[in-house]
C-alpha cells in the first residue's frame, strides 16, 4: 500500500498509451479522467488493479487505463470478474458496463455478482441508449422511445438500475452523473473502499444517439432543483435555498416537500446503513425518470461477508480441520486393496 | 433338491458372471448396485459397471419409464466391458422385468420379487397376462422370491412402519445375490452402519434385510447351486475401484498440484457431470475453489477470470451448457489463456437423453465457434483413464495457453473399474512459468511488456499475472495486433494472427505420443475409436483374434490435433472402421484429413456398443477385405 497522504503516482501513471477512441463530447471522457485522477488518491499500485468490461462504448475503458484490464464479451463482464476476485482476493477488480451489457445481456450475471457480495467495483454507464450499435433502445429507455428498433415507439418499461441492485441484495449501491467530476470522485473512492460488490449508477451522456437525455436534472442551472444529494446522517434537503426536503405522507410515500410548510422535524434523515432496504428503495424509485427531482450520492452502504474471503475461509477450515491436501491419500480414499 | 449340506459344499466356480439390477428409480438399485461392484472390488475381482437410470428422480411407480437398472459384470480374469447380456437379472417388479428381459441371456437367470407381481403392477407394465405363468419365462432359469414379505418379516424387531421396512427390500435382493455369488459381508455392514448411522432404525432395517436375503440363500431349498468367482490375477499394485467422475474429479485435483496452481472449478449443475463438481467440493483442503454459477456462461466466465488470474481455470459440463459456452471459450482462444473444459457427453440435440450415454459432440468441440478457433481436444477412454486424461488436457491447456476440450461421457462417468493408483511422485510436472517482467525494448530504450509476443517454439504467449508489476496489459476479444496485443483492424495482422493461432494448435502433434496401434500380423483391418468405446472395441478385437482373424485397433486419445502419425496408420490398412455412439463424426474428420473410405459403425441409442455386435461388423469387413 501506498501512503494514501502523499500519493506517489498521478493521473499519468494510470493513463494507458492508448488513443481514446469514443466520440467527441461523449460523457465517457470524464468519468475515465475522473477514475484516472482518483487512482492515485486510493493508495493502490497498479499491477494489483484490474478493469474489466462486456461490450459497448463505455466497455473499451479497460484500454485506456495504464493497469491490468480485460475487455471481454457483451455481458459476461460480471461473470469473468467474479471469478478472477474469488480466485485474487489480494486484487482491486472494477467491472466496466452499460445499460444494454449489464442490464440486458448480462443482467443474470451482475445481479448474482451482487448478491453474492463479490468484491467488485461496478461503474455501470447508463446513457439509455445502444451506442456501439448506433442507436437502438436499452432497457433503461423510456416507454414510446423511437430509435430504429422501434419506430413506433418502445413499449418496453424500463428497469431502475438501483432498484434491481438493491433487489438484487446489493450491499453498495449509489448513483452519480457525468457532468460533477468531484461527485463521481467521491462515490466511486467510496465504492473502491466498500468491501463487497459495490454498484454505482453513473448518467452518462450519449451525444450522439441520445444527447441530452438527462438535459432536464443535469443542466447547470436545473441541478439544485433537481438533484437531490444523499448524505448519511442528514436531513435529505435540496433546492437552491436547500428549501426543499423528501418527508413521508401518510401512507408511508416519499414526497417531495416545501421544509417551511411541513417542518424540519418531518423531512427524511438519510440512513444508508440500514440493513432494512425499505428506505434506500423508495429513495432509488422517487423519480419516475431523470426528469424530475433525483437523488444522487450513496443510497446503501452495508456489510455483509466478501464473496472471496468466505471462499478462502473454507479452505482455512478445511485445511486446519483435515490437513492439507495429500493427493496419495485421496486416491486410496475410496476403499483400496493391495495385489502383492 | 439336494441336501442342505451338499449345498454349503464347494459353490461352483464361474470365470465371469454378468448381474442386473432393476426396479423402480425408488427402489434404491443403483445404491444395491454400486455395493455389489465395490464388496466384490474389494474382493478382487476386474469389473466393469453399466448404471443405466431414467432422468426422472421419482418416474411414475411401476412404469416401464421408472425403471432404473445396474448391471456389473465380475471376473476371475481381465474384462473390458459391462458385458454384452446379463447372465442374472434381478427383477424388483414386472415393469423391470419388462423392459430387462430382452438383454438376459438365454438361458439366464431370474430372480423376481414375486411380491409385486400383482394385476395393477402387471398391468402398469404393460403386461397383458402373468408372464410367471404363461410361458413368456420358458427359457430362462426362475427364481420367484417373495422380497417385500421376508424383508416386513425381518425388519418388524425395528419398529419400523411398513412403508418404510419395505424400502429395505433392496438390501434383501443384495444379501440373497451376494449369497449366491460368495461374497464377503462386512464390507457391506460397515458401509450400511456408516451411511446410515444417522438413522439407527434404517440401519438396522437394512441389516436385517440383507441378512434375512442371505439367509434365504442359504436355507430356502429353492437355489440348487451357488457360484463364486475368484478374484483376478492383478499385477501388483494397490488398487481401487473408481468412476470416471472421481476419476476426473481426482485428475483435476492432481492437475493443479502437478501445476503448482490453485485449481477454480466454476460449473453449472447439469447431468451426468454434476458429479464431477460435487467431488472436488469436498476437497477444498486442496486449496481448489469451486463455485456454483447462475448458469453456463458464468461458470465458464469466471474459470477464464481465474485463469486470467493465475489459478487453474477449469468448468465441467455437457451438451447443452458446452453450447452455451461457446461465446467464452472463443474469447479464451483470443485471449490466449489456459482454460479447461470438460464435457460429460450424453444424448442429444436439446435435453436429448440427460441420464444415456452418447459421443455425439465430437463436432461441437472441434467446429462448434465462430470464426477460425481452434483448440486441443482429448478424450478419456475408460473410467480410470479420465485420471491421466485430465492431467493431460491440463497440460496442453497451460503449455500453450489454450482452452481445452475433455470428453468423457455418461457412460464414462457412472461407470466404474478396479484402477491401479499410480505412484503420485511420478506423476509429471506440469507447471509452467508467469511472465515476470518486461519482455521487450522500445525504440527509445524503454522496457515493455507485449502480451503477444510468442515463444518461438510452441507459439505460446507470456502468461502474465495482475499482481506483477511490470507486465501491466489489456487485452480482450477485439483483434490483437501480433507482438503489442494492442486493438488492430490491420488486414494483414488478421490474418497473421489467425495462421499463428491455428500454427500453435497443430504444433501439438509434435507433442503428444504416435498412435497407441495394436496391430497384428495378417491384420488388414484396422478399427479406430476414440472414447469411451474402446472397451467394446478392444473386447470384440480380442475375440475376433482367439477365433484366428487378425484385426488392428488404434484408440485416440488427441483428437486435435491427430497424432502426427496417424496419416500413416489408417492409410496402411486396407479398410478402416470407425466404431461410434454416433453417426459417425471422427469418421468424417478422418476422411476429410486424410482422404481415406473409412466406414462407420454407428449406433445411438443411448448406451454402450455391444461387443459381440461389433465383432460382426469387423469380421463382415475382414471376410469383404
Amino acid at each position: 500500500m501506498t501512503d494514501i497522504a502523499n500519493p506517489t503516482t498521478t493521473k499519468k501513471d494510470w493513463t494507458s498509451d492508448q488513443e481514446v477512441r469514443w466520440c467527441p463530447g461523449c460523457g465517457d471522457y470524464s468519468v475515465l479522467t475522473a477514475v484516472q485522477m482518483l487512482m492515485p488518491e486510493l493508495g493502490v499500485k497498479r499491477e494489483e488493479t484490474v478493469f474489466v468490461s462486456g461490450i459497448g462504448c463505455s466497455s473499451r475503458f479497460p484500454y485506456y487505463m495504464n493497469t491490468y484490464g480485460l475487455h471481454s464479451i457483451h455481458g459476461r463482464a460480471p461473470a469473468i470478474a467474479s471469478g478472477l476476485a474469488t480466485a485474487r482476493p489480494d486484487l482491486k477488480v472494477w467491472v466496466i458496463t452499460g445499460d444494454g451489457d449489464g442490464l440486458s445481456i448480462g443482467g443474470n450475471h451482475l445481479i448474482h455478482a451482487l448478491r453474492r457480495n463479490v468484491n467488485l467495483t461496478i461503474l455501470l454507464f447508463n446513457n439509455q441508449i445502444y451506442g456501439l450499435t448506433k442507436g437502438q433502445y436499452s432497457p433503461t429507455s423510456e416507454v414510446g422511445k423511437v430509435t430504429k428498433s422501434t419506430p413506433f415507439g418502445s413499449l418496453d418499461y424500463p428497469f431502475n438500475p438501483l432498484s434491481l441492485a438493491l433487489g438484487a441484495e446489493a450491499s453498495f449501491v449509489a448513483r452519480t452523473h457525468d457532468m460533477d467530476r468531484k461527485h463521481m470522485m467521491e462515490v466511486f473512492k467510496r465504492a473502491h473502499d466498500h468491501k463487497g460488490a459495490a454498484f454505482v449508477e453513473i448518467y452518462q451522456n450519449c451525444n450522439v444517439f441520445n444527447d441530452g437525455a438527462f438535459e432536464e436534472i443535469l443542466a447547470r442551472e436545473a441541478r439544485p432543483s433537481n438533484l437531490i444529494p444523499l448524505v448519511h446522517g442528514q436531513p435529505i434537503r435540496f433546492g437552491p435555498q436547500n428549501e426543499k426536503g423528501v418527508a413521508l405522507d401518510g401512507r408511508g410515500v416519499p414526497q417531495i416537500v416545501d421544509v417551511a410548510t411541513v417542518g424540519e422535524d418531518r423531512v427524511l434523515v438519510h440512513d444508508e446503513s440500514l440493513h432494512d432496504t425499505s428506505l434506500a428503495f423508495m429513495l432509488a424509485r422517487l423519480a419516475r425518470g431523470p426528469t424530475e427531482p433525483t437523488p444522487i450520492g450513496v443510497f446503501r452502504a452495508v456489510e455483509r461477508v466478501e464473496y472471496g474471503a468466505g471462499v478462502q475461509e473454507q479452505i482455512f477450515d478445511a485445511q486446519e480441520t483435515q490437513g492439507p491436501g495429500d493427493l496419495g491419500a485421496l486416491l486410496r480414499s475410496g476403499g483400496s486393496w493391495t495385489v502383492e | 433338491m439336494t441336501d442342505t449340506a451338499e449345498r454349503q459344499g464347494v459353490p461352483s466356480r464361474l470365470d465371469r458372471v454378468v448381474i442386473r439390477f432393476a426396479g423402480d428409480s425408488g427402489d434404491g438399485m443403483q445404491v444395491t448396485g454400486t455395493r455389489f461392484t465395490e464388496t466384490s472390488a474389494l474382493f478382487g475381482n476386474d469389473l466393469a459397471t453399466l448404471p443405466d437410470f431414467p432422468a426422472e428422480i421419482r418416474a411414475p411407480a411401476g412404469t416401464l419409464a421408472g425403471v432404473s437398472a445396474f448391471q456389473v459384470h465380475i471376473s476371475d480374469h481381465d474384462i473390458l466391458t459391462p458385458g454384452d447380456a446379463p447372465n442374472v437379472l434381478v427383477a424388483m417388479n414386472p415393469a423391470a422385468l419388462k423392459a430387462n428381459l430382452g438383454d438376459v441371456a438365454p438361458g439366464g437367470t431370474l430372480l423376481i420379487n414375486i411380491d409385486s407381481f400383482d394385476d395393477r403392477n402387471l398391468a402398469k407394465a404393460g403386461f397383458t397376462g402373468n408372464p410367471l405363468h404363461d410361458g413368456t419365462l420358458a427359457d430362462f432359469r426362475v427364481f420367484e422370491v417373495p422380497m417385500t414379505s421376508i424383508t416386513l418379516e425381518a425388519t418388524k424387531p425395528t419398529g419400523a412402519k411398513p412403508r418404510d421396512a419395505e424400502r429395505s427390500k433392496n438390501f434383501f435382493a443384495l444379501g440373497l445375490i451376494s449369497w449366491m455369488y460368495s461374497r464377503p459381508t462386512e464390507d457391506t455392514l460397515a458401509w450400511i452402519d456408516k451411511r446410515f448411522g444417522a438413522k439407527p432404525v434404517v440401519a438396522e432395517s437394512n441389516t436385517l434385510a440383507f441378512k434375512a436375503g442371505w439367509n434365504f440363500g442359504e436355507t430356502a431349498e429353492l437355489f440348487d447351486s451357488r457360484y463364486e468367482v475368484q478374484p483376478t490375477k492383478f499385477a501388483p499394485g494397490t488398487y481401487t475401484n473408481i468412476t470416471g467422475n472421481t476419476a476426473l474429479a481426482w485428475g483435476l485435483i492432481a492437475a493443479g498440484q502437478l501445476a503448482k496452481l490453485p485449481l477454480f472449478l466454476a460449473s453449472y449443475p447439469i447431468t451426468p457431470a454434476s458429479d464431477v463438481l460435487h467431488e472436488i467440493s469436498r476437497h477444498k483442503n486442496f486449496g481448489v475453489r469451486t463455485l456454483q454459477t447462475e448458469d453456463e456462461i458464468a461458470a465458464v466466465g469466471a474459470a477464464l477470470g481465474a485463469a486470467f488470474g493465475g489459478h487453474l481455470g477449469v468448468t465441467t459440463t455437457s451438451g447443452p451448457g458446452l453450447d452455451l459456452k461457446s461465446e467464452t471459450i472463443g474469447l479464451a482462444i483470443s485471449l490466449e489463456l489456459p482454460l479447461l473444459i470438460v464435457d460429460v457427453q450424453r444424448g442429444g440435440p436439446s435435453t436429448g437423453l440427460p441420464t444415456k450415454t452418447e459421443q455425439a459432440d465430437l463436432l461441437l468441440a472441434m467446429y462448434g465457434r465462430h470464426g477460425e478457433a481452434p483448440l486441443p481436444i482429448v478424450a478419456a477412454r475408460t473410467p480410470a483413464h479420465c485420471f491421466e486424461a485430465a492431467i493431460e488436457a491440463v497440460r496442453l491447456a497451460l503449455k500453450y495457453r489454450t482452452p481445452v476440450i475433455l470428453l468423457s461421457d455418461g457412460y464414462l462417468a457412472n461407470g466404474a473399474e478396479p484402477w491401479k493408483l499410480p505412484d503420485v511422485a511420478t506423476l509429471p510436472d506440469i507447471s509452467v512459468p508467469f511472465a515476470g517482467g518486461p519482455n521487450h525494448t522500445l525504440p527509445d530504450g524503454t522496457p515493455a511488456f507485449w502480451p503477444f509476443i510468442r515463444d518461438e517454439q510452441t507459439l505460446a504467449r507470456p502468461w502474465a499475472v495482475p499482481g506483477t508489476p511490470g507486465t501491466e496489459h489489456r487485452i480482450g476479444g477485439l483483434e490483437k495486433a501480433d507482438g503489442t496485443g494492442n486493438v488492430s483492424y490491420d488486414p494483414v495482422n488478421h490474418e497473421r494472427m489467425t495462421r499463428l493461432r491455428a500454427e500453435k494448435i497443430s504444433r501439438i502433434a509434435n507433442d503428444i505420443p504416435l498412435v497407441d496401434l495394436d496391430h497384428e500380423e495378417g491384420a488388414e483391418v484396422l478399427v479406430l475409436g476414440w472414447g469411451s468405446t474402446y472397451g467394446t472395441i478392444a473386447a470384440a478385437v480380442r475375440s475376433l483374434r482367439a477365433r484366428g482373424r487378425p484385426v488392428a485397433q488404434a484408440h485416440l486419445v488427441h483428437l486435435n490435433p491427430f497424432p502426427r502419425d496417424l496419416g500413416e496408420v489408417v492409410r496402411a490398412y486396407k479398410r478402416v472402421l470407425i466404431p461410434e455412439m454416433n453417426l459417425g463424426q471422427l469418421s468424417k474428420l478422418i476422411r476429410a484429413e486424410y482422404l481415406v473410405d473409412a466406414k462407420s459403425y454407428c449406433k445411438v441409442q443411448g448406451l454402450p456398443l455391444r461387443s459381440f455386435e461389433l465383432e460382426i461388423a469387423i469380421e463382415t469387413m475382414i471376410d469383404a477385405s
